[in-house]
Order: structure tokens, then sequence, then C-alpha cells
């Protein structure tokens, strides 16, 4: 990933120099093992900070939210998705943005590598050629696939390269087709259980919320300026870790991303409990694309389709 | 101070003597992370266990706590009178909290056990609870116990502190509290030469922790230099921050909540739950004014506390133990050492920090 890193701090010097954008924002690397940290650079010393490898998964079109200079953004596929999604939701417009674009062969998933250890990740290295993750620490040392401990969305992604850009960091990734990987697996396995096993399924999903809203601060979408549950006049959820309330969040919050999320797992990579909110937001997803043909972020152009009403929607789910 | 030796072998015993005097709680792995838990008849805590996810401190401090009932029911005798519900204080031993969870308690007893104020929540599961501590012999590489206010084989507040010897545990009796447990466990084989033993093991520990934080200029600094160092400090940490409360609900010296009324019908409750100071709704007013309305004023007032307001106000060091859970947990990689040392370097004549990492 070497390569990367020298190729974005180069563009990013040059964008600041020639005076094209007011700052650049990409990663740094962590001052822990896989958890790189979003950093801008507003001048040309400060390029040097910027790092790339398999702990970019956080979702930078998050740090560009209302913002008014002319920013330089490095980008993964996810994250020009929600870039376009910003566009097209007026959060910022297109001209504000130099899109640095990075094909992505997908970020390692901390909480499977974590677990898969006894002790603290002390350190974690990637080969040059992207096909092993090393992880070390007190006592051990194991090498393991990349491909087996990918997050799983990345694992399930369709669109690893940037979809707008100004600039490409390297030569675009293959991408992966439906053919190769089977994305919407895990939401059958869902859709198929019995009520009673459904309910079982999200109690135990959501067992460990803590209410951090980590999932929710980190997700590019959720940008109202008062959530829904953070409001008190009127209060609309309870604030204690009722388990009815745990779930009001988590659906109420899930709704509001259908046909905007990318499925860039943000959110379950910021949970510090590890929970894979992303569940109920691929099965928006698959049902985005089922009932209206709709992926979000791969267009500019053109709303979402829960944004908009036209008279050949399709209504069969009315019952 | 008294040590006796507890074979491996006879601690399990030893527990099942407590069941009948105590509630246990101990560590238990569920899922992929141990976390602590009431121990049920014959289930024993996971003694090998590096640390939990979360910090301990929701054993007398639960993150949500029913302070009072009330009925809105107009025919009931007892409409509209807040009533303390009846609460479970059996006499509790914690098996096995690390003294960075351990010592977070006498950091959080400092704010609930005022001569103004005494939190009678907090403070009644404190004294019905006995600490048998676990010492570190593997700390972590995120640790830095020893330069916050704890330490790996710290006895600071435990009532026995357990060192793992091998085959054997070596247990210091540090308080009254904790003699009696020992004595109604059965455990009393007093153990040769242990102080050297523990000295030697302790200081093997404490070298093996990698991370420290610098705090000693923290206290002379002005309060209003760090305040106001934002180019320096504030403003870039606060960029990658995106306000969750990962780093207030992991921490085991974090004691703010918010009081709240639910209802179900006609049944009233009165609770209290953690609140974060990294929440805008923290610092709203009713007005609908917030004077801490922004990410950097928020995170700027965590770090002030832990490091600056608490330093000022109680001398008694950082209010931080040093267990790590934020550093480990925090999305974006906010690390609380890297602030105390900018913190504890900031330079307001050059408006700068000599450590910046």
């Amino acid at each position: 990933m070497t390569s990367y890193t020298d190729k974005i701090r180069e563009i990013s010097k040059r964008l600041l120099k020639e005076g094209k954008v007011d700052m650049v924002i990409g990663f740094t690397k962590g001052s822990v093992p896989m958890m790189n940290q979003p950093m801008f650079a507003r001048n040309q010393n400060d390029v040097d900070g910027f790092a790339w490898d398999g702990n970019c998964g956080i979702n930078l079109a998050n740090y560009v939210t209302g913002r008014s200079e002319k920013i330089g953004i490095v980008a993964k596929g996810c994250d020009s998705r929600n870039l376009a999604v910003h566009i097209v939701e007026n959060k910022i417009k297109r001209d504000q943005l130099y899109i640095i674009g990075v094909p992505c062969t997908g970020m390692v998933d901390r909480h499977k590598l974590t677990a898969s250890v006894g002790g603290e990740i002390e350190a974690i290295e990637e080969d040059a050629a992207g096909k092993t993750v090393t992880i070390s620490g007190n006592d051990f040392s194991e090498t393991v696939d990349r491909v087996d401990v990918l997050q799983e969305n990345c694992a399930l992604c369709m669109h690893r390269n940037p979809v707008i850009y100004d600039e490409l960091i390297a030569e675009e990734v293959p991408e992966q087709t439906e053919e190769s990987v089977d994305r919407y697996e895990a939401v059958r396995k869902v859709e198929e259980m019995s009520p009673e096993e459904k309910w079982a399924y999200f109690d135990d999903l959501f067992s460990d919320c803590i209410r951090c809203y980590a999932c929710r601060n980190a997700c590019p979408l959720c940008y109202c300026p008062t959530c829904f549950v953070d409001e008190s006049k009127p209060q609309w959820v309870g604030k204690s870790i009722d388990p009815s309330d745990i779930r009001i969040f988590h659906f109420l919050r899930a709704y509001h991303c259908a046909g905007r999320c990318t499925d860039c797992g943000a959110c379950v990579r910021s949970c510090p409990m590890g929970i894979n909110v992303r569940a109920l937001t691929k099965k928006l997803e698959k049902d985005s694309l089922e009932y209206f043909g709709w992926e979000a972020g791969l267009t500019t152009e053109q709303r979402p389709p829960l944004d908009t009403y036209k008279p050949d929607d399709p209504e069969q789910f009315i019952k | 101070m008294k040590v006796i030796q507890i074979d491996k072998s006879e601690l399990d015993a030893g527990l099942e003597k407590l069941e009948s005097e105590f509630r246990l709680i101990g560590p238990v792995k569920e899922k992929d992370y141990h976390l602590f838990t009431t121990l049920t008849p014959g289930q024993k805590p996971d003694l090998e266990y590096i640390n939990t996810r979360l910090s301990a401190r929701s054993i007398l401090y639960p993150q949500s706590e029913v302070m009072f009932e009330f009925s809105l029911d107009k025919n009931d005798e007892n409409y509209a009178v807040l009533k303390e519900p009846q609460k479970d204080r059996q006499p509790t031993a914690v098996i096995g909290i690390r003294p960075c969870d351990a010592d977070a308690y006498e950091v959080v007893r400092r704010n609930f056990d005022t001569p103004e104020y005494k939190d009678p929540y907090w403070l009644k599961n404190y004294e019905s609870t006995t600490l048998v501590g676990l010492a570190c012999s593997k700390p972590c590489p995120t640790c830095f116990c020893t330069s916050a206010v704890s330490g790996p084989f710290s006895e600071k507040n435990v009532d026995i502190l357990l060192v793992d010897n091998g085959d054997h545990y070596l247990a210091r009796l540090v308080t009254e509290k904790g003699e009696k447990l020992a004595e109604s466990a059965g455990w009393n084989r007093p153990a040769e030469n242990a102080d050297e033993t523990i000295e030697k093991m302790k200081l093997d520990a404490e070298s093996k922790i990698k991370s420290e934080v610098a705090t000693d200029n923290l206290a002379s600094q002005a309060l209003i230099d760090l305040y106001e160092a934002e180019a320096a400090i504030w403003e870039p940490e606060a960029f990658a921050c995106i306000n969750c409360g990962t780093c207030t609900h992991a921490c085991p010296t974090c004691w703010c909540f918010d009081v709240q009324d639910e209802t179900y019908g006609k049944a009233g409750f009165r609770m209290r739950n953690w609140d974060s100071c990294m929440y805008p709704l923290f610092t709203v007013h009713a007005s609908g004014h917030n004077p801490r309305g922004t990410k950097i004023a928020r995170i700027r007032q965590r770090f002030m506390h832990k490091l600056k307001y608490y330093v000022d106000k109680y001398e008694k060091g950082i209010q931080c133990t040093g267990c790590g859970r934020c550093v480990r947990l925090c999305p974006v990689n906010i690390d609380i050492r890297r602030i105390c040392n900018k913190m504890n370097s900031y330079d307001p004549e050059t408006c700068s920090c000599a450590v910046t990492s």
C-alpha cells in the first residue's frame, strides 16, 4: 500500500500547492493498530501525515457535510458513493470537491481480528502484494489470508472503484459480480425465519448495545440537525437501555437510510461492541434494488426512490 | 499485611462457600469478549481473562437505574408520590476485578461521596461490595496505568489482591473486609516469603507497561491557556471525533448521568441513565441555548475535565486509571495519551505543544 500512500501525498501536495483546494481530507496512521484516523491537511507540510492501508474503513464523506471550503478528499468506492448521495441531498456541491479516487480491495475487519486472538493486537502488517495480513502482540503472531478477514460489507462489495472522481491514484481493481458473490445470502436467511425466530434474532443482535450512537455518528447519512432520539420536546424514545427503546433507535435509523445506504460498513466498524447493524440496512438495500432497481450513490443526477414520488412507483408491498 | 496462599484447585471450593453469604460477580466470556456478570450458583469466574471489554463501572453504577417509582392513577393512595423501590443490596463480592477498575471506584467516590453530597445509590452499592482484585502480570500494549492513577499490582482500592503464581494465588488481605471474606471462604494458609515474591512480580509487571502519559505539568498549566489552545490541541483533535459516547461509556471513571421520568400506563419511574459529555443534548438548556453547541467544545470538555479540572479540584492526579479502553475502542483513534501529552507540554508563549504524538 506504500504506493497508494505516496500517491495520495503527492496529489495532495500538488493540489494544495496549486491552490486548487483549501484542504485535503484523508487518513493518517492511528496510534493503535486497525484504527486509522481521519485527518486534514491545509498546507503542503502536513501531507506527509497521510497514509493508506486496509484500516481506512471510516467513511470520509462524513467529514465534508456542510463544509464551505474547497476540499480535496480521498475516496474509496463507498466514500465516493456517499459523496454522490451528499451532492444529491445538497450537503456539499460537486464543484467544491476534488475527489482523489482510491481503487479499493476491502478493509480488514477489526472485530473479527480482535476476537480471533486472546490478547491485544499490537501490530498489523499487510504484505506488499495485498494477499496476507499478519497480526502480532504479547506471545502471538499470526498470518492470515487477507480475503478471509475482510469486513463483511467489503467482501460483498460491488463498487470497489470510485464511482465519481477527479483523479484516480491507481489502476482500477477488478469488480466483483453477482456471479462471484452472493451479497444477500445473510438477508435471505433472516427473511426465511418465522416471526419467533426473527424476534429472537433481533433480540440477540442488539443485546450488547450500549447506546453510544457510534453507528449513527460514523454514518455520512446521519446529518439531521437533531436526531429523533435526541429530541426532548417531545421525547420520542426513552433514554435507558430498555430493549424496546434500543430497537426503536436501530430500526428507525435504518429506515431513514433506506435507498441511501451504500453499505460502507462504517457503522459496524465503529461499534465498540461489534454489533452487525448492517443486518438492517442490507435488507433495505436489497429491497431498494428489487423494488426500484436502485443502488444508492451511483449517480449525482437522481434523487433516491423513497425521496420522490412517481405515478408508476411499485406498490405490491403495500398490503 | 497478611498474605495467604490459595491453590488454584481449592479456589472453586472457596467460592462455593462464599455463595451463601455473597452475591458473586466475576468476569465471564460471552460471545467473543469478557464482561462482568452475576455468577449463578456453581458458575466460575474466568480468572485467566485479560480484561473486560467494558469497565466494571456498571457493577456499582448501572447504566440505567430506577431511583423512584410513582403512580399516575388519581385513585391510588400513592398518586404522584415518589417512593424508593426495594433494591437487592445483599453483600456482594467482585472476584477478579483488575486494579485499574478498582482504583476507578476511588476516583468516582470523590464525586459521589463528599461532605456536601452523598450519592445514596452508588454508596450503598459500594459499601456492600468486597473487591477481590486480580493483579495484572501481562499488561496490554495500550495499558498506561503506572503513569495514570493506578498500577498492575495497585492495591489502593481492593480488599484482597490476588496474584497469579502458577498453580496457586498469593492473596494479600488488604482490608478487614478482605480478611472476613477469606475467612468465609476458608482460605487461611499463610504464604511464605510472599511479600518478596509479590514485589518481584510487581516490578516485572510494571516494567512491561510500554505506554505512558506525562502529567507533571498539568497542575501548573494555566487553565485558561489550555482552554484556549484551540489551534494546537482542540481543533486538530476535534476534526476526526464523531462525538459518539464510546469513550465515556467504556470509561471506568466517567460519572455523569441524566435523570428521566418514564411511564408505562399508570406506573411511573424516575431513573438515571449514564450521560455523555460528547452528546449535544448533555448541556442543552431549557431555553434551547447550548453552551457547548459545537464538537470542539464537547471534546475539550471531556479532556479538560479528566486532565485539568479534576487535577486542580482534587489534587489527586488525573481522572484516569490508564485502563486503555477508550484508546482501544474509539472508532477514530482519539487517543487520551496523545491529548494528555499535548496538554502537559503546551507552551502558551508559542501556542504549541512540544509533544504532538
